[in-house]
């Protein structure tokens, strides 16, 4: 099973991102994705960066992928969206269905992110007939709904892509026109003076009785809690899982990557680091809530 | 600019047209469509009913059925689109691929309408949804700015619906997981969000009263502090040691000042929201939007906001607040 780095969710200063990602390179990662999935506003590094940047770490024979933003509003973010897809060297990751789109028409292959709302094995088939070559499931598909989708699709005669697994890091719930950062500081989103790049790991929301709840990100929200699915490797190996993606965080991410890796070559289960993810198992996503038949 | 009203059942589908309706948008009562709640929607006999009565009318019926099946419930979807076509419906809305791909197939002749659950928000990802499923009309997301709108009526392939009214989801539709992320229910594969079996209120000797959503509080109300439903959205939270609505206010959308400009744009219809609302909700919204959209048509350089609009339209809104949302840049 592979190891793959997901893109970077939060803003953070534009030495702090290269750095990051130099680092990034000489773990023990198969794969790693660049680019800014969340807001067009954030530009400590700009498409040529990024792409640059590409560059620079696919000489050390690990996998780049590009990303792209899983809102598009404006045509400028179209205009970028068209310069990643156009690249010409490294595999896209699609968010929205515009970045389908856009590699359907030029008949490029490519990785659909989760935010892209397949649920079936027909909607699977039809984006493998657009070019799609890897497939993130969206953060509610657990283990029964891979495993129906996997049967489902050998009942169809169609092979299964590259499966990659979200299994470390907080979960994309979701995404606003609204910036909920700017909101909190009572600023106006077109004159936020990016201060998102304050919060490295988001903005912390809890209820009023001080239980951990959420996590402001820009337009995103995703849950507080820290998934993990270390622990449940061999059901996603079990499942044809082939690759488990890690989502970036500020602090302690070489040593996230170094247990996994570990994880994936150790003969028996390892304990959780992190939260469950209740969506695996089919229940509320956030760990330990009652479940009730939805 | 067609007028489109919600309607949970029948009387609220009578009450629609009788109002000034041209279409009324409607689901069958199971998962199938995205206001999956107990007690609402229309069974086989009852959509019948109200197909003969809308088009003995002249006006429309169009089927919601706008979730994501999963891959073991995918063929209970395509029955419910064979059911739509079979009943008569004017189009179905849909969101989701297989559910596309199957009514293109099978009812070529059906029209397909893009729902707003299928988060298109560019000319790109419509123009994907038009050459690939054939759709001849989308709904757009509840996120862009008019300027914005505008300029994708201008690129779209297709026609567009936007919402003009009702209950605000402040989230990119279709791509918001806070319900299933705290009941494990969803939009996308339930049809429901923050559904009221999850929903707990205690009152506390103090007249005061805290509401939960499967044991997490989603606010907390004063003895006379008028009191929302808690969705996750609209629920008051501590960030940075402040207690405010993180996310949204209690407050509907409100599009009417912005009617000339969305039919300048050429917008085709306008959306209310509200399929989980009574028929006096229903008739009331729609007999206002009905006037003003006529008043408009029938003298467009002359056309203002009326007072009585807005007024009958707020006593109707959510928290009696009315909000221009995502239509105004100041609210991003």
């Amino acid at each position: 099973m592979q190891l793959s780095l997901g893109p970077t969710q939060y803003f953070w200063p534009r030495e702090r991102t290269l750095a990051f990602y130099r680092e990034a390179v000489l773990w023990p990662l198969d794969r790693i994705h660049l680019g800014e999935t969340v807001c067009s506003k954030r530009r400590e590094l700009g498409t040529r960066d990024w792409i640059a940047l590409a560059e620079e770490l696919a000489a050390s024979g690990k996998q780049i992928v590009l990303s792209t933003l899983a809102l598009i509003e404006a045509e400028s973010e179209l205009g970028a969206l068209r310069r990643i897809v156009e690249n010409g060297r490294f595999l896209v990751e699609a968010n929205d269905l515009s970045a389908v789109q856009y590699c359907r028409q030029r008949g490029i292959p490519f990785v659909a992110g989760p935010t892209l709302n397949i649920y079936n094995a027909q909607a699977l088939s039809l984006l493998i007939e657009d070019g799609l070559r890897r497939w993130v499931p969206g953060v509610e598909q657990g283990q029964v709904l891979l495993a129906e989708l996997r049967t489902a699709m050998a009942a169809l005669g169609h092979a299964m892509p590259e499966v990659e697994v979200i299994a470390w890091g907080r979960l994309p719930l979701a995404f606003s026109a609204r910036c909920f950062t700017a909101r909190a500081l009572d600023i106006a989103k077109d004159d936020c003076g990016f201060r998102c790049i304050e919060h490295p790991d988001g903005l912390p929301l809890a209820t009023r009785e001080g239980q951990r709840f959420l996590r402001i990100n820009g337009i995103q929200v995703q849950g507080d809690e820290i998934t993990d699915l270390a622990p449940e490797i061999a059901e996603l190996r079990e499942l044809g899982v082939d690759a488990l993606r890690l989502y970036p965080q500020h602090e302690g991410m070489a040593e996230v990557v170094a247990r996994f890796r570990a994880a994936l070559d150790a003969d028996t289960p390892v304990a959780r680091v992190g939260a469950s993810n209740g969506y695996w198992r089919a229940e509320p996503g956030k760990a330990g809530l009652p479940l009730q038949p939805a | 600019m067609q007028l489109v009203c919600p309607a949970g059942n029948l009387p609220a589908l009578k009450a629609a047209i009788e109002h000034g309706a041209d279409a009324v948008y409607v689901g069958f009562r199971d998962q199938t469509n995205a206001r999956a709640f107990p007690g609402l929607n229309f069974s086989e006999a009852e959509l019948r009913e109200g197909v003969q009565h809308a088009h003995a009318r002249g006006r429309k019926v169009y089927v919601a059925l706008n979730t994501y099946p999963d891959s073991a419930r995918v063929a209970h979807w395509f029955a419910a689109v064979d059911h739509a076509a079979e009943l008569g419906a004017d189009a179905i809305i849909a969101a989701e691929m297989a559910v596309l791909d199957y009514a293109a197939r099978t009812h070529p002749q059906l029209p397909r309408h893009l729902s707003v659950q299928g988060s298109a928000t560019t000319a790109a990802a419509l123009t994907y949804m038009h050459e690939r499923f054939g759709i001849s009309r989308a709904v757009l997301p509840r996120v862009l700015s008019i300027q914005q709108v505008e300029r994708v009526c201008a690129a779209s392939p297709v026609p567009l619906e936007v919402f003009a009214f009702g209950s605000l989801c402040i989230m990119v539709e279709g791509r918001c997981q806070l319900s299933s992320y705290v009941t494990g229910a969803s939009p996308n594969r339930h049809g429901v969000c923050s559904p009221a079996r999850f929903v707990r209120w205690d009152e506390a000797a103090d007249g005061s009263r805290t509401v939960r959503l499967n044991g997490v509080l989603i606010d907390r109300f004063q003895e006379h502090e008028p009191a929302g439903y808690p969705t996750v959205c609209k629920g008051r939270f501590d960030v940075g040691g402040e207690i405010f609505h993180a996310l949204e206010e209690p407050t509907s959308l409100n599009t009417l000042e912005l009617l000339p400009r969305l039919a300048q744009a050429g917008v085709t219809a306008l959306k209310i929201e509200g399929r989980q609302r009574g028929a006096a909700y229903v008739g009331a919204v729609a007999r206002t939007w009905r006037s003003a959209i006529d008043r408009y048509r029938a003298n467009p350089e002359r056309w203002q906001v009326e007072p009585g609009w807005q007024s009958a339209l707020a006593a109707h809104a959510e928290g009696h607040q009315t909000t221009l949302g995502p239509y105004h840049r100041a609210w991003h």
